[in-house]
């Protein structure tokens, strides 16, 4: 037996497995919700104050204040926010994406043969380096890196969706369904869909701490969002020049922040694996 | 009606053979049990006759034509697990209606309670289940049932009553049924004819 994970030890030990995974989850989202709705409302804008710059964090100002005298704390959040929503956008379009390629895989050997052969493409190439690639070829910004990530993360999940969709098609309930004169895109519709719909969605927020982090990385590189925007990539590679003056607050209050919330996002897609797949629901 | 199946060879893997030349010959107003061994070949034949398998040789013909692969196959083949051919994210009554909307004294005459139809599959029995596999078998087009040991994990009394439900339907309307089954004395109470599976398969 494997252990039990350490957000679900302890403190809420009256609570059986599947209240305590439905709580962790309802925590980690409010959680996110409102760090994203928070940085989402917030004028990010900030006015330079230079009698304030580079100050270590202190009450006033948590995660302390750049080489502008803008709060850190307000950016970070701006950034998270971002994030979020280039990461939300981005997995939803991925699992689309591989969602009908599963689909196309199934219609015929032949369609099949070049879906793998797709995925396996795909799947050679460094993420980084396609990410990039498709960024600049859609002229950066936040659509840019968007798509990138999208169209770089619907490997994983298409390769698991084929094979379950392989193994549905093969089953008795299909092969009687076409004996009852129903046609391929009604059982596609009304039997596959709704077996392989958990696994589209935790699929979807098991992609997301992924598209976040590249998304992180390729606008670190530069090859992302534009520097104006506060971006947690952008502060991070900004903050680069002024780690050896000292000012370590800039490089880890964003880093360790951006860690936490993707750190948040992986719990919640494995407590969600963990309600929709019985078969390690007791791990 | 007849259903006509001549001269049928089939193989999963070209180093074992599994049906060779088996012909057979089913009309509409009888029931012909079909006995057999473990793994000779039973369900492979079931299949074939009920459209199930495409890549065997032979022909499979209904009065003496080619069985249209588009629409509802008129034979219809019901499986030993009827667990297995049931969606499990499907409510019972969208399992049953899939097929058609069987009249309430047919649900009735097979021992079917409208309660079931709200559930789902995996809080039905084996029993329950195969009521619901075989009631959806019975389609008003369709003209044969394919019996594949479909009372196997039953006790004795659902086994009758199933049987006999069955039976009096297919009976009232000209369908044909081909029941496979190792019990040779249910064999004897229930069919016309008894054909050994050994015998019209010549390997």
């Amino acid at each position: 037996m494997s252990e039990m994970p350490w957000y679900n030890r302890g403190l809420f030990s009256s609570l059986n497995l599947r209240q305590k995974t439905l709580l962790t989850i309802a925590i980690t989202g409010l959680v996110l919700a409102i760090i994203f709705i928070c940085g989402y409302m917030i004028d990010a804008n900030l006015p330079t104050n230079f009698a304030i710059k580079m100050k270590p964090p202190s009450f006033e100002h948590p995660f302390g204040t750049d080489w502008m005298g803008r709060d850190m704390f307000i950016r970070t959040l701006k950034g998270l926010s971002l994030s979020i929503m280039i990461g939300l956008a981005a997995s939803i379009i991925s699992s689309i994406i591989a969602t009908i390629l599963a689909f196309v895989a199934s219609v015929n050997k032949y369609c099949d043969s070049f879906i793998s052969w797709l995925i396996d493409l795909f799947a050679s190439v460094p993420h980084i380096l396609l990410i990039m690639m498709i960024s600049i070829g859609l002229g950066k910004g936040a659509f840019g890196v968007m798509m990138a990530v999208a169209f770089t993360h619907w490997v994983n999940l298409t390769r698991v969706l084929r094979a379950e969709v392989l193994q549905i098609n093969t089953s008795e309930y299909v092969a009687l369904s076409k004996r009852f004169g129903k046609n391929k895109l009604w059982i596609a519709k009304e039997h596959i869909l709704p077996l392989v719909l958990s696994q589209i969605f935790v699929g979807t927020l098991l992609v997301f701490p992924h598209a976040i982090m590249h998304e992180s990385s390729v606008t670190f590189l530069g090859f992302g969002l534009s520097p104006h925007e506060p971006a947690i990539g952008i502060i991070l590679s900004e903050s680069m020049s002024y780690l050896a003056m000292g000012a370590w607050w800039l490089a880890f209050f964003p880093g360790a922040a951006l860690l936490i919330v993707v750190l948040l996002f992986d719990i919640i897609g494995d407590n969600l694996k963990r309600l929709v797949d019985p078969s390690q629901a007791n791990d | 009606m007849n259903l006509k199946a001549s001269n049928i060879s089939f193989s999963y893997t070209k180093k074992r053979q599994i049906l060779n030349d088996v012909s057979l010959s089913l009309n509409s107003n009888e029931i012909i049990g079909l006995m057999g061994d473990s793994g000779s070949g039973k369900s492979t034949l079931c299949k074939i006759l009920s459209g199930h398998i495409s890549h065997y040789s032979g022909e499979v013909t209904l009065d003496g034509n080619k069985i249209q692969d588009k629409g509802f196959y008129p034979v219809q083949l019901i499986y030993q697990h009827p667990e297995k051919t049931m969606n499990p994210k499907w409510k019972m009554e969208k399992v049953l209606n899939e097929s058609w909307n069987p009249p309430q004294d047919l649900k009735k005459s097979f021992g079917l309670k409208d309660s079931w139809l709200t559930r789902w599959p995996s809080e039905l029995s084996g029993g329950e289940l195969q009521r619901f596999s075989i009631l959806r078998a019975l389609n008003p087009n369709t003209k044969f049932i394919i019996a594949d040991e479909i009372s196997t994990m039953l006790d004795a009394v659902t086994q009758v009553q199933i049987w006999e439900a069955l039976i009096n339907h297919c009976k009232a309307n000209n369908i044909g049924i081909l029941a496979v089954s190792h019990d040779e004395e249910l064999l004897n109470v229930l069919c016309d004819d008894i054909l050994k599976f050994d015998e019209i398969n010549n390997l």
